[in-house]
């Protein structure tokens, strides 16, 4: 076994038991390095992660702002400034006209960044991980829930760590290699 | 009053006993393990005719040009914007399910979302090929683009029909980015379900490498809540852009107010009827009855009826509007609309979209899938006619007699017609096999919520190992 251990992995049955045995993991066991995997979203979770806020929305208003006022400025540049033409003695600033294009790109830009966040925000995509070597894990997006603390935990060390997730009661704890 | 039906005697949006591992695997399995059983070969084998039939078409518009169908002055907007109008609204109702029902909480939502938006993707993606080949000059499409050209060509930016151009791409694509990264989590399962290589390494990529970690579900549900935000925007922003397509051209029967409001109502009942109209097939063919049940028929036809409500007033207020102007061209259009050569368009409307829906008022009938799915499909058909009576008989006898004239359709319009209703179900049907209908880790937590006892419970392999 050359391989570098990349984490252990406890196995638990149950969303609650996993939001539990986070936070037990950060407030007994002082880990930092820890990540959760469940079938779907648990409310909660992001409070015992102790990750309460994201960029993404942050992004998503960048967007929003820049898309719609591009859009507004390229109509306002193409219909007064590059090229400006008299449609039936309307103003070639007609200011409320341009105003849907600018809307719908508005909401397609907010979109187009918040898709970015969460993709690139997670290091997504990212087909291969070590976690997809665990037989186990294959049950993470199905009905199953895992904790995996991180060797380079600080408070990592193999036993100690492996004695910690036995006491939380999982299924089972197994050994992830780096790949 | 014993006549209704208590709430309560409807079953739960979710049969009690659902885990999360039959969830995952019910689902799943429809998608990887099922057969592919005759009733979809043939259901595909006839969409890939009508596709055929509208790839025919396609070229032969190409070749010949606009003068194969049955259009000519003063009609010079037919089946095509009809057919347009009918898609891009059935696409609407998908969106308002998955966005507007997600940020009020409606728990029901969540078996319906997936294929609703899938059906939206479709919905626009078949719409989008109308007003293009419309054009005359299709090849051309890309100057509604502004881009730096040689010629110093910039799109008219004060024409609705270039604000259509900016809705509908806005919508197309929106609507696909929410539906994909939505169904990440699901394809995810596909993969680590997947019963051999080649599925499994499809799926693997399609699903990104998702892996459900804390915080990437995080900013997941955080992207899903402000782009419901967002889509609902959308739908009444694009569909408004549509209508005033209409409105702001000056013909009596299109120059009216109303018609922004009046078209979001009639898309979203064409869409809850078009969600119900694959629903219920959906929901007895892949024996969904425990995700998919009479409480989801009923509260759709709740919601169809309402928007069936809406659009009513709509035709009540344009025949009030049209005697209280008292404008002359606006009460002969009127007429003509009602009782003219075109009447029994006016009159099938009615019959489709004000009278049978009344039935819906009555709980047995809404109880019943098969009453349910009869009447969504008359108002499919009725909303087609209802689009085709407001262009055509707006255009035919307009402001100079000398100019009247009559539509009618050729083979092309028809061909048309029916290859986009092939070209959908293609697509629908394709999705049906290779992607995951309803949207498992929604589910998940709704079980979750509404049954914390016993979603976690072992599945029935477990217990019997």
């Amino acid at each position: 076994m050359t391989a570098r251990l990349y984490g252990l992995l406890a196995e638990f049955a149950e969303a609650e038991q996993l939001r539990a045995a986070v936070l037990r993991a950060r407030e007994e066991g002082g880990y930092v390095a820890i990540e959760a995997y469940s079938p779907f979203p648990i409310e909660g979770m992001d409070a015992a992660m102790g990750q309460r806020r994201t960029w993404l929305p942050f992004w998503m208003l960048v967007g929003a702002i820049g898309g719609g006022s591009f859009t507004y400025w390229l109509e306002w540049f193409s219909a007064v400034a590059n090229y400006p033409i008299n449609v039936g003695g309307r103003p070639t600033f007609s200011w409320p006209a341009f105003i849907p294009p600018a809307v719908e790109m508005t909401i397609l830009w907010a979109v187009l960044l918040g898709v970015a966040a969460v993709l690139l925000g997670s290091w997504l995509p990212r087909v291969h991980h070590p976690l997809f070597a665990s037989r186990a894990f294959e049950r993470a997006s199905s009905d199953r829930f895992f904790l995996l603390v991180r060797s380079y935990d600080p408070n990592f060390d193999a036993q100690g760590t492996q004695a910690f997730l036995e006491s939380l009661s999982p299924l089972s704890v197994t050994e992830v290699a780096e790949e | 009053m014993s006549a209704v039906l208590p709430r309560d005697t409807l079953p739960p949006v979710i049969a009690p006993g659902e885990t999360n591992a039959s969830i995952s695997a019910t689902i799943s399995d429809a998608t990887l393990r099922r057969p592919t059983g005759w009733l979809w070969l043939g259901g595909f084998g006839l969409s890939v005719l009508l596709c055929a039939l509208l790839s025919v078409g396609t070229v032969w518009l190409l070749y010949a040009g606009v003068g194969i169908f049955g259009l000519n002055i003063p009609v010079a907007w037919s089946f095509f914007i009809a057919n347009y109008v009918w898609w891009i609204a059935i696409g609407m109702g998908g969106t308002f399910i998955s966005a507007a029902m997600y940020l009020t909480r409606q728990g029901w939502r969540n078996s319906i979302n997936r294929f609703a938006e899938a059906m939206t993707v479709f919905a626009v993606s078949v719409s989008g090929i109308f007003p293009i080949l419309h054009l005359g000059r299709p090849w051309f499409f890309y100057w509604l683009f502004p881009y730096p050209d040689i010629m110093n060509l910039w799109p008219q930016w004060r024409s609705s029909l270039e604000w259509d151009f900016w809705a509908i791409l806005a919508y197309l694509i929106v609507s696909i980015l929410y539906w994909y990264i939505g169904m990440l989590p699901d394809l995810a399962t596909l993969r680590d379900r997947a019963p051999n290589l080649l599925q499994a390494r499809f799926y693997g990529l399609l699903s990104l490498g998702w892996r459900g970690e804390a915080r990437h579900w995080m900013r997941l549900e955080k992207f899903n809540l402000i782009t419901a935000g967002l889509a609902v925007t959308l739908v009444f922003s694009v569909h408004s852009m549509v209508a005033l397509d209409f409105s702001e051209g000056l013909v009596p029967g299109w120059h009216e107010t109303i018609f922004p409001p009046f078209f979001v109502a009639g898309a979203l009942f064409s869409g809850f009827a078009m969600v119900l109209t694959l629903g219920i097939p959906l929901r007895r063919w892949f024996g969904f009855e425990a995700y998919l049940t009479e409480r989801h028929i009923v509260n759709m036809a709740k919601m169809m009826l309402a928007a069936g409500l809406f659009v009513d007033y709509s035709y009540m207020s344009e025949l009030f509007t049209a005697f209280y102007s008292r404008d002359r061209y606006d009460l002969a259009m009127t007429l003509h609309r009602v009782f003219g050569f075109y009447g029994w368009a006016f009159w099938g409307t009615v019959v489709l979209n004000v009278v049978q829906i009344q039935l819906l008022w009555i709980p047995r009938v809404r109880r019943s899938a098969g009453a349910v799915f009869v009447i969504s499909l008359g108002v499919l058909i009725g909303m087609w006619l209802e689009r085709f009576m407001l262009i055509v008989t707006s255009l035919y006898e307009d402001f100079l007699p000398s100019a009247w004239g009559l539509f009618w359709p050729t083979f092309w319009d028809i061909c048309f017609l029916i290859g986009s209703i092939g070209l959908f179900f293609f697509m629908f049907l394709l999705f049906t096999r290779l992607l995951p209908v309803l949207s498992m880790f929604e589910l998940r937590k709704l079980a979750h919520k509404l049954h914390p006892a016993t979603a976690s419970a072992p599945s029935d392999v477990e217990a019997a190992s």
